[in-house]
């Protein structure tokens, strides 16, 4: 009787519902919406290797590319996904405190990032890289532009989940929540780290 | 109850992943992993440019993954859909760069 009184209070305190899988529809559903992530940077990273030699009368790659500066923003956006995974802890510890402390500055080294590629746009623009300037800057600010498009997505969405925390208006599992943020946030730091390798480092 | 109730809860939460200091200890690691890939920039690493700085990408990728984004310690079904995406996405960039004989 205990161990069915501590099971039934285990899934009403998650605000669960029973499923077929016995795991979260919640969840489940955002690592298949991951799954197909991959697949439209795939396509994209992609369609970069392919045209990344097709500069035109436009600037190289290796011309325009300041390394050492994306290298600090990579490290930013890789730290970030260690101050997520803090928040996720703190919210299985249950934590509030903490866990708003650590989805701030998640937030906060995701905008850190964004900013630093808007800079970088802007620099590569002055450098005469427009976006149709030849396949390669289409390329380039496509998949770039995509992977800022989700990092700002992320941001938002760590803001909300913060402002929701505080005011205490989380239906259902506030862990989970948190974690499924953390996911979607892990995913674009992912992300990054093979756009870093393969369009930054690895010379055209 | 309610106390083997909330010990029950905590216990499942707490075994869910590391501590917040192996997480530390993970991202160390990571940044010590990003120091190398940017080396490779300065230093000339030769016929181990390419190979190292793949190495280094994939294993980045696999502890990410692994430790911060749970699969290691989750439910398979779990790395099963995320996996399954990234095989097909590589499938689709193998297959587009064979295509536009990227290789030849």
């Amino acid at each position: 009787m205990a161990d069915t009184a501590v099971h039934a209070a285990h899934d009403v305190g998650h605000g669960a519902h029973v499923t077929s899988t016995g795991l979260s529809n919640n969840k489940l559903a955002m690592w298949l919406f991951l799954g197909s992530e991959c697949l439209l940077f795939g396509g994209l990273i992609s369609t970069y290797m392919l045209y990344r030699g097709r500069v035109a009368n436009g600037p190289h790659p290796n011309q325009i590319y300041d390394i050492p500066f994306t290298s600090v923003s990579s490290f930013v956006l890789l730290m970030s996904s260690l101050t997520m995974v803090l928040a996720v802890s703190a919210a299985q510890r249950r934590n509030d405190q903490q866990t708003n402390l650590w989805l701030t500055v998640t937030a906060l080294l995701g905008a850190t990032f964004v900013g630093g590629q808007v800079y970088e746009f802007t620099a590569f623009y002055r450098e005469g890289l427009g976006f149709t300037t030849s396949l390669f800057s289409s390329s380039f600010y496509t998949l770039t532009g995509f992977h800022g498009v989700h990092v700002t997505v992320g941001v938002i969405m760590l803001l909300v989940t913060r402002s929701i925390i505080q005011k205490n208006r989380v239906t259902g599992d506030k862990a989970e929540s948190v974690e499924i943020v953390g996911l979607y946030w892990h995913f674009v730091d992912v992300v990054w780290i093979i756009i870093f390798t393969l369009v930054y480092l690895i010379p055209a | 109850m309610a106390t083997a109730t909330e010990h029950a809860e905590h216990t499942e939460h707490e075994q869910h992943g590391l501590t917040d200091g192996g997480y530390i200890k993970v991202a160390v690691v990571l940044a010590v992993i990003t120091a190398l890939e940017v080396s490779t920039y300065y230093v000339d690493f030769g016929p181990f440019f390419m190979p190292s700085l793949m190495i280094m990408m994939v294993a980045k990728f696999i502890i990410v993954v692994s430790y911060f984004m749970h699969l290691k310690f989750d439910n398979k079904l779990f790395s099963f859909m995320f996996y399954a995406g990234l095989v097909l996405a590589l499938g689709c960039y193998f297959a587009a760069l064979a295509t536009f004989q990227f290789f030849s």
